[in-house]
């Protein structure tokens, strides 16, 4: 008798459960069918690839590390490589400090806090095409304003006027337009950080005699370190995958890249969308994709020791 | 006594040296295109004297740059494109996140760690499978594949989990124990409890989609499918000396971008540090 019961209570608890379960999974579904069919399928179908050739319409054929072996003799490859390399060496330390003390800075009481924390992000909002070509204007070799100013008010000669988006400078302008264009961004979640840090650690601070510095060494910097392992992680990432700050600002009338100014993305759009190469490309890509996974795991790990 | 408060009023002017700065540095760029936007080819590089407002104002850009380039059928591609993918991405992310959030079930952690898993990688790694597929599906050269690309992102459910996590668990309790059904308390007390992270959501997906340039130029081929970011490229292509014209087509790329920002940026601030994208 009493076994009886409890089995159909069970039964009970059972199907109330499963009911929970599919409740949960209705709420889940509408995105994660579109997540799975978009993204987890195409991803598992890219790491395949990078082993394959294929040009789109003929049979696939294996062609196990082949395509790994081009890709080092490649020279193409190798400059766009170094040029992400660098781009992001320079993008990242430098927009993390200047939206970290810009952040800072606009956290304070300060009139007018509002409208400079908007002009900050004005930068981020406006696209990329329009807002590049302002750029190109401003820095134009010969008329524009940025080297008329060179020209009449440092002296710099007419021959030595810097061309700011072709040979050695052209990563420099890549770097400067970024930090430019995305440090309101990062600014933005440095200054939900900094509201997050208790008043009282400032209070104590001050009466311990600490100034400025010795706040921002002790009680501020400390305290933002989850923000920073964040921003640094996703600046990393934003900065590998560059492509269109680079075809716009050094890319020729049709987008064309040099070995000067080429980036790792816009190799795999060539060698997919134009060569039809799509095995080589997505060796290429799972370059890309190493090299996220490299720097994002070596700063989790510096973040869990920092933890301890 | 004094020479503090000397000293705090030096730092003062220091900070607001500096922020002035930034400001304008931020700022050049966009008065830069709004002058040369009403100039003609032969005014926007004088330098001495150098006018925001030429003598002559040429109002025909932003007149002519509508015959030039066939930018009615570019802005109604993009506003469309826009506005469907920013609803979609709202309601589905704030909808599975809620389950994340807030319900227990079976297979939550796994299916969790799936977009998390992804996050980290860069959508160029499987743009090109995924273009495959899409061919494949019928959707090449279709404003579809646009919105199934950036619909269904991982980054608008962990967004909204996080900032749903936020909310105490006994406001659903409560509402539970009233009998209330799942899709009762998300919709009549999370949504309307949700405004500064749906309003940071939507900024940041409006803006994505709206810019996007490598997602478009992969799927939308034919001209009348292309979105203004695909037209001004090719404009600029074309005529890229007509700086009076690129300029006014580029001012009026960024109005709506602009208005959505004014529109939700009062939550904006309070939006990331409640949904916890600092980390």
């Amino acid at each position: 008798m009493g076994e009886s019961v409890s089995t159909s209570e069970k039964r009970k608890i059972l199907s109330r459960q499963t009911k929970r379960n599919l409740v949960a999974y209705s709420f889940i579904a509408p995105n994660f069918i579109g997540f799975c069919v978009f993204t987890l399928i195409p991803m598992a179908f890219a790491f395949a690839l990078g082993f394959m050739k294929w040009d789109g319409s003929n049979p696939v054929q294996f062609e196990g590390l082949g395509n790994f072996t081009r890709i080092f003799q490649d020279t193409f490859f190798k400059a766009a490589l170094r040029n992400t390399i660098i781009y992001c060496l320079g993008t990242v330390p430098l927009t993390m400090i200047a939206s970290l003390a810009l952040a800072i800075l606009l956290n304070q009481k300060i009139i007018g806090r509002g409208i400079f924390r908007t002009l900050a992000f004005f930068p981020y909002i406006a696209s990329l095409v329009a807002i590049t070509s302002v750029w190109k204007m401003l820095f134009h070799p010969t008329k524009g304003p940025i080297n008329n100013i060179l020209f009449n008010v440092f002296g710099v000669e007419q021959k030595n006027l810097p061309q700011w988006f072709s040979g050695g400078l052209v990563l420099l302008s890549m770097i400067l337009f970024s930090v430019w264009k995305y440090m309101g961004y990062y600014m933005v979640i440095y200054l939900a950080g900094l509201q997050g840090i208790s008043a009282e650690l400032y209070e104590a601070a001050a009466l311990d005699g600490a100034d400025a510095w010795g706040k921002f060494r002790y009680v501020t910097w400390p305290q933002l370190r989850a923000t920073t392992f964040f921003v640094v992680v996703m600046l990393t990432i934003n900065c590998f995958k560059i492509y269109d700050v680079a075809v716009m600002l050094a890319g020729g009338g049709s987008g064309e890249l040099t070995p000067s100014s080429t980036v790792l993305v816009y190799y795999i759009y060539q060698k997919a969308f134009v060569d039809w190469d799509l095995g080589y490309s997505s060796a290429v890509s799972m370059v890309l994709f190493v090299l996220v996974l490299i720097v994002t795991v070596v700063q989790f790990t510096i973040e869990a020791k920092q933890d301890r | 006594m004094k020479s503090k408060r000397n000293k705090e009023i030096a730092t003062k002017i220091i900070v607001y040296l500096i922020l002035i700065i930034m400001a304008v540095l931020m700022i050049i760029p966009f008065l830069w295109m709004i002058s040369a936007s009403i100039k003609s080819d032969r005014e926007v590089f004088k330098m001495n004297p150098f006018v925001f407002i030429p003598e002559k104002p040429k109002w025909t850009n932003y007149r002519d740059i509508w015959t030039k380039i066939p930018l009615a059928v570019f802005v109604r591609n993009t506003v469309v494109l826009t506005i469907v993918v920013t609803f979609l991405q709202l309601l589905t992310s704030s909808f599975a996140a809620y389950s994340f959030a807030k319900l227990k079930f079976k297979y939550k952690k796994t299916l969790f760690m799936a977009y998390i898993a992804t996050i980290a990688m860069p959508w160029q790694v499987y743009m090109v499978p995924q273009f495959i597929m899409l061919r494949k599906m019928g959707l090449n050269d279709k404003l579809m594949a646009m919105v199934c690309l950036q619909a269904f992102s991982a980054f608008g459910v962990f967004m909204m989990k996080q900032f749903y996590e936020g909310i105490p668990d006994e406001l659903c309790e409560a509402a539970r124990i009233d009998g209330m059904s799942e899709y009762g308390i998300y919709f009549k007390i999370m949504l309307p409890l949700s405004k500064p992270a749906l309003s940071t959501l939507t900024i940041f997906t409006f803006v994505n989609t709206w810019n996007d340039y490598l997602g478009p130029l992969i799927y939308l081929r034919s001209e009348s499918k292309k979105t203004i970011q695909l037209g001004l490229k090719m404009f600029i292509s074309q005529y890229s000396s007509d700086y009076g014209l690129i300029m006014a087509g580029s001012v009026l790329s960024l109005i709506p971008l602009m208005v959505v920002f004014l529109i939700f940026q009062k939550y904006f601030v309070e939006g990331v540090a409640a949904t916890g994208i600092k980390g």
